[in-house]
């Protein structure tokens, strides 16, 4: 039993810190997000040499380090700290570990140390039109033409999707849903960003008319593995939102301690010193929901992961949201400008909460794996 | 879930489990998840049950063998609680002197104290009700008037500047053999205090002393003419909490705990001791209430119901978070690190969680949830509702868990005070 972490966990969170107090300043984050492209790839090159962050947790027969999901749930929680903006989340989270979950070494052999080693940035497209993260929302049609498989249809909300080097696409066959591999220079692929309410974190749509695509894995039988990379993933985005508002709760203290009305700091009086220890609870419960799942990803077996991870995402959203609006207020009238970080914490909570699903959705998920 | 530390941990686990099969029987098992923190009920049975656990040397598993402890670690200490609540037993009579007065004495009683009171704590001979409330110190314990003065006016001789006022910065030096002191005051809310057969008792004991200055804890025999002890009734009908009021009551110069004048510190050491392992056993009985939440939801066809079925999974959720808090909390002591934030947020949420569970599995028992036995018999689940109010309140309200937290953990300026 280990739910803490160890000195070298600890060791490795300071190292991410302080990377990212360096690299994702607000100035960064601010610039990048501004930016179309949404991240800075001298900085993506500099966290895949300088500390390998996206390989830490892939095997090292594929170029990765080989660490554990408690170690990648300490870099996602500095890197929803910082608000990074950066592919990371796609590419790791959700590209590296559906390649992880397919039948097919022959792929993870080839796709996966690119990935590793920062030169490839690669996402996850599943989300349609209907905006859907379950099995059946998955209708983009696969067909086995001349020269190999082809893939027509559209996929949209796909992070990272307009400048990601490789995509790896759930599609449906006549046998069911199976995973495909696209280029980004694939012909017949249009990729077009979405301006999004949460600038950090980029979307796209992406078109796909009669496009080459590498199937990954027995065909008709991806849904499994895209189902456990969701968990995965939903585990991973929880440590991110606990950092998050980690970050917004040590903003609105600092502002409580020396924003002065009335002759006395403002954290003096019980209606903001209150407000921010609530939000400390809704942390720390965030933290234990988030945790236990990296735990359970370690060391649980698949039932456990499941439960742990629909109930991170149910948590974790509402309290990242909900923390980042009560920075918004204690700030006051400051918190609501343009010109203070505060709103880039709530719209990264908002696009949070729903990008891997709503948290009604997960706690409807958590209730069936439940039986209730 | 199984908690494991260990091949000689295992041990004494499944020795513990061994015996709790073996015991907990007949009158015992009928009373399984009777009591809490504030439930009196069925406390002669209860009793028994804890003289049934110290016969097997249970209690003060940590506790140092010299005076009748089993001389383990917090590992087992932690196991204990846990196999104990996981077998359901009924909630510990002796619950105060166990996890309140016993680790203060061991942490700053005398030798000669801890060899005289903790052997029967352990052995059930003694029971002892906790005096630190007044009806005009609540939470706010350092405006405690009840007043102790020594009878030979012992005191005034013992300060190390030679003095004699009271004033000043100069501290008093220990305790002198001989003498007594005599203490007058009203407490309050003493959790199982008609059953006491001593108080420890926080005491002012300089007249001009003022806030957490000139406090002293006092140990104080109940059987004696001075102490009367009235029950108060509470919300669910029991007579589980008492009032004290002390006219000239005796105690021996040597019973203070700790240095005169300093009776804030050993309460405040009373109050901040370790509550990671007594969470456990309170979260497992949360987990049971969930289970059968949701039982009588299914039951009633609840689940259904999208608005319910929302309020049901959160419970769930509730649930599970403090387990895994409360396992954070065991996993940093046991690794020797000190605990984190969590240690502290785990009381407020837990009691406002407990409390919507509370609040919902009455609303699912709909109209059949409110009818009572005769004389007023509650269900568990009613028992367990209506005490759910007090644990917003008792070990530090609400509120004043939010001023720990905000000032403690978040480092926010103090309320400014007169």
């Amino acid at each position: 039993m280990d739910l803490t972490f160890s000195e070298e966990q600890d060791e490795l969170r300071k190292v991410v810190r302080s990377f990212l107090t360096r690299h994702a300043t607000e100035a960064d984050v601010r610039r990048l997000a501004a930016d179309p492209s949404g991240y800075d790839p001298a900085v993506w090159q500099r966290m895949a040499t300088e500390i390998g962050l996206q390989g830490l947790a892939v095997p090292e027969k594929y170029g990765g380090s080989g660490f554990g999901y408690v170690d990648l749930g300490v870099v996602f929680e500095e890197t929803g700290r910082a608000l990074l903006c950066a592919p990371y989340f796609a590419s790791v989270a959700l590209a590296a570990e559906i390649l992880l979950r397919c039948d097919d070494e022959t792929a993870r052999g080839d796709l996966l140390p690119g990935i590793a080693s920062g030169e490839t940035v690669a996402t996850l497209a599943l989300t349609e039109e209907n905006g859907r993260w379950d099995e059946s929302g998955i209708t983009l049609n696969a067909h086995d033409g001349a020269g190999g498989w082809r893939l027509t249809g559209v996929k949209t909300y796909v992070l990272d999707g307009h400048l990601a080097d490789l995509l790896l696409v759930a599609a449906r066959t006549p046998s069911g849903v199976s995973l495909f591999a696209v280029e980004a220079q694939a012909p017949g692929l249009v990729r077009t960003p979405l301006p999004t309410l949460d600038q950090t974190r980029k979307q796209a749509r992406v078109e796909f008319t009669n496009t080459a695509a590498r199937l990954l894995g027995p065909e008709g039988a991806a849904w499994p593995g895209l189902e456990r990379t969701l968990a995965t993933a939903s585990v991973l985005l929880a440590a991110e939102q606990v950092g998050g508002a980690a970050t917004a709760l040590d903003a609105a203290v600092e502002h409580a301690r020396i924003r002065e009305q009335y002759g006395r700091p403002i954290g003096s009086f019980q209606g903001i010193k209150h407000k921010c220890a609530d939000m400390l609870v809704e942390i720390e419960s965030a933290r234990s929901a988030a945790y236990g799942g990296l735990w359970a990803l370690d060391t649980g077996d698949e039932a456990e992961i499941a439960i742990s991870a629909a109930l991170a995402q149910a948590f974790c959203s509402e309290a990242f949201t909900r923390v980042a609006g009560d920075n918004i207020q204690v700030h006051g009238g400051i918190g609501f400008t343009w010109e203070h970080p505060a709103h880039l914490y709530l719209k990264r909570a908002k696009s949070s909460e729903v990008l891997l699903g709503t948290p009604s959705y997960h706690r409807e998920l958590l209730a069936t794996r439940l039986g209730i | 879930m199984e908690l494991d530390f260990g091949p000689a941990v295992r041990d004494f686990r499944d020795e513990l489990r061994d015996w709790l099969a073996e015991h907990l029987v007949g009158e015992f098992a009928e009373h399984r998840g009777v009591g809490g923190p504030t439930d009196g009920a069925a406390w002669e049975v209860r009793l028994a049950w804890d003289r049934e656990l110290a016969a097997g040397n249970w209690l003060g598993v940590g506790w140092p063998r010299e005076y009748g402890g089993r001389g383990l670690g917090l590992l087992e200490e932690i196991v204990f609680e846990y196999e104990y609540a996981r077998a359901n037993a009924p909630y510990r009579a002796t619950g105060n002197a166990l996890d309140l007065l016993g680790p203060m004495l061991l942490a700053m009683g005398s030798e000669a104290q801890k060899k005289r009171f903790l052997p029967p704590i352990l052995s059930v001979e003694e029971l002892w009700g906790q005096g630190f409330s007044e009806p005009g110190a609540g939470s706010d314990l350092a405006s405690v008037r009840t007043r102790a003065e020594r009878a030979d006016g012992g005191m005034r001789a013992e300060r190390d500047d030679g003095g004699t006022s009271f004033g000043g910065t100069s501290r008093p030096t220990g305790v002198e053999s001989g003498g007594e002191w005599v203490v007058s005051g009203q407490k309050v809310w003493t959790s199982f205090g008609i059953h006491a057969d001593w108080l420890y008792v926080l005491t002012r004991t300089d007249p001009d002393s003022r806030r957490h200055k000139g406090l002293t804890m006092l140990l104080v025999p109940a059987d004696q003419p001075g102490v009367e002890i009235r029950p108060i009734r509470n919300l669910a009908g029991q007579d589980e909490f008492a009032e004290v009021f002390l006219s000239d009551a005796r105690t021996d110069a040597d019973m203070v705990v700790g240095e005169i004048g300093q009776g804030w510190r050993t309460a405040m050491a009373t109050l901040g001791i370790e509550r990671g392992t007594t969470l456990l056993p309170q979260q497992l009985t949360f987990e049971r209430e969930a289970e059968s939440l949701i039982g009588l939801a299914r039951e009633r066809g609840a689940l259904d119901d999208p608005m319910l079925r929302r309020r049901i999974v959160d419970a769930w959720i509730s649930v599970r978070i403090m387990r895994t808090t409360n396992l954070r909390t065991i996993a940093e002591l046991t690794a020797g690190r000190t605990p984190g934030p969590q240690a502290t947020t785990a009381k407020l949420y837990a009691s406002t969680r407990h409390q919507q569970l509370g609040h919902l599995a009455m609303e699912l028992a709909g109209p059949a949830g409110q009818i009572v036995g005769e004389d007023y018999g509650l269900d568990t689940r009613q028992r367990s509702f209506l005490l759910s109010l007090a644990e917003t309140i008792y070990g530090g309200s609400s509120e004043i868990q939010r001023n720990i937290i905000g000032e403690q953990v978040l480092g926010l300026p103090k309320e400014p005070r007169p």
